[in-house]
């Protein structure tokens, strides 16, 4: 068991070696770790419990068969997670019935050129966002929110946003340019955080948008 | 700069990815900026809240089928 009975926690790679070995402890370790994230990720990105749950398996599965192919010049983490995007997203494109047509295919012609989406509710939050990530009806309300969202907009954010993907990589993931993803992301930071607000702002705090305003002119 | 244009640049200064002379700029509309403080000050709140916020555990029935499923498809394939 050299490599995983050391004591020590095994690193990631160390995981991915033994399991090439044909070592079924090593990969079932390495499914442990990272069970929980893939399946967060295809839960946020698809926003159904089944097909996430179809998207994870399917996603260990493709691990399994391409444990050869890792090159190691990237994290073991990011090689999973982007193996399980890429399979979220082929579950997208399933479920539209359209087999190979890229999720680009489908945003509305120039819906990246349409006006930004103006703030509306502006208030302080009543709470810290590390409170706030602890009860239920929180939980729930992040849920409600990112369903809400385009489903263009909900894959950048949570590829850029819960998951780290820096732009670049997240535009690779995509089949988009980097900009597209810059302005995608922001308006789905702007319609999270209006939806947000509106149930957690302090109403007692809350300005009214002054969306002409320029330099100088204080609003208090 | 305008709100409008910090709104445009709202992305970028969050990521800490923006030219030193958009920032300064975009600080000094800040500084005198109710609204605009707050905006940004919400969505740097609404970003660390999806970070910390799990909404979906992973469910144990699911997590048994997943794992007697690999284990299965290793043997076929490992014979281990």
């Amino acid at each position: 068991m050299e490599g995983i009975d050391s004591g020590t926690s095994p690193t990631d790679l160390e995981l991915l070696r033994s399991a090439r070995q044909g070592r079924w402890d090593a990969f079932e370790a390495l499914v442990e770790r990272f069970e929980p994230r893939v399946f967060r990720l295809a839960r946020r990105i698809l926003q159904h419990r089944e097909d996430a749950e179809d998207a994870t398996q399917q996603t260990f599965i493709n691990v399994m068969e391409h444990l050869d192919q890792f090159r190691e010049e990237a994290a073991v983490a990011t090689w999973i997670l982007r193996i399980a995007t890429n399979q979220a997203l082929a579950t997208l494109r399933k479920r539209r019935g359209r087999g190979t047509v890229p999720l680009e295919t489908h945003s509305t012609p120039g819906d990246d050129e349409t006006p930004m989406p103006h703030p509306e509710f502006i208030a302080q939050w009543r709470d810290d966002p590390a409170d706030l990530a602890e009860r239920s009806e929180v939980k729930e309300l992040l849920g409600q929110a990112l369903s809400e969202l385009d489903e263009k907009h909900r894959v950048v954010f949570v590829l850029r946003d819960v998951e780290a993907f820096s732009t670049r990589e997240t535009a690779d993931l995509l089949g988009i340019s980097e900009s597209n993803v810059k302005v995608r992301l922001l308006r789905a930071r702007l319609r999270l955080r209006e939806r947000l607000t509106r149930t957690l702002g302090d109403e007692s705090t809350r300005l009214a948008p002054d969306h002409d305003h320029g330099t100088g002119n204080r609003v208090t | 700069m305008k709100c409008d244009e910090l709104l445009q640049a709202l992305s970028d200064y969050v990521d800490g990815d923006v030219d030193p002379a958009v920032c300064d700029e975009f600080e000094a509309h800040l500084a005198g900026c109710n609204p605009c403080q707050i905006v940004v000050d919400n969505v740097r709140k609404t970003i660390a809240l999806f970070k910390a916020g799990e909404p979906y555990p992973l469910p144990e029935e699911f997590q048994r089928r997943l794992h007697a499923s690999l284990r299965a498809r290793w043997q076929r394939r490992f014979g281990t």
